[in-house]
């Protein structure tokens, strides 16, 4: 299975990347996809996170083709 | 209608422009409410020169479209125009551009708030703030519209 994990605002300055490329063979959460991706970087306390383009807590189940996303509390309007 | 502009508008302009045209919609609507965010230059007690404004395209026309239809279920209302800036951005230039129109102006007023505070906590944009002395800071978190409102 293969993800896409996208990054934006300030986490994506403070990740260094913009995106990465995610491969595992047993269904993993949202919270794991963070740690395989960031082994050095514990997730900020404020983090957001998206699937597909809808929010999702960090227990959701990722599948094959998701685009995953992370990014601070949001600031338009 | 919802669009994200990567370039300076008139709100103004974008409102003449959709009624224009649209009869049906002026005679329906008994009230038009319009909500215009402007960019300052100044926030948290520092001169800000300029402002770059990134989003996530495709989930921030998907959020949008969620919230007017949370709206929907809520208020009765006709139509709703709704464009939004990203990119760089100077003061005095308009952010965000929202227009409810409603049979009465209760359902006009209170979608349009809905809509609006919905955005700001939950529309995938993030704001950058390039300070008057060429430094740069984001934006950490949108205050509270409703907090401000009488007891």
């Amino acid at each position: 299975m293969s993800i896409k994990v996208k990054y934006f605002g300030s986490l994506k300055q403070w990740v260094g990347r913009s995106e990465d490329e995610l491969n595992f063979s047993v269904r993993i959460s949202v919270k794991e996809a963070w740690q395989q991706v960031n082994i050095d970087k514990p997730m900020p306390v404020n983090t957001l996170s998206s699937v597909n383009f809808d929010y999702v807590d960090p227990d959701y189940m990722l599948n094959d083709g998701d685009e995953l996303a992370f990014f601070p509390p949001v600031t338009g309007g | 209608m919802i669009q994200i502009r990567g370039h300076s508008f008139d709100p103004w302009a974008e409102l003449v422009n959709y009624q224009t045209g649209n009869r049906i919609l002026l005679s329906q609507a008994g009230a038009t409410c319009v909500f215009v965010g402007t960019m300052r230059d100044f926030n948290d007690g520092n001169s800000v020169r300029s402002m770059l404004l990134e989003h996530y395209s495709g989930m921030t026309e998907k959020q949008l479209a969620n919230i007017i239809d949370a709206a929907k279920q809520q208020w009765s209302f006709s139509d709703v125009l709704l464009v939004h800036r990203t990119g760089e951005i100077e003061p005095s230039e308009t952010i965000v551009l929202l227009a409810t129109w409603a049979a009465h102006r209760g359902d006009a007023y209170d979608a349009n708030r809905f809509i609006m505070e919905s955005l700001k906590s939950k529309a995938p944009f993030w704001k950058k703030e390039i300070l008057a002395d060429g430094k740069a800071r984001w934006v950490e978190k949108n205050t509270d519209g409703y907090s401000q409102l009488p007891k």
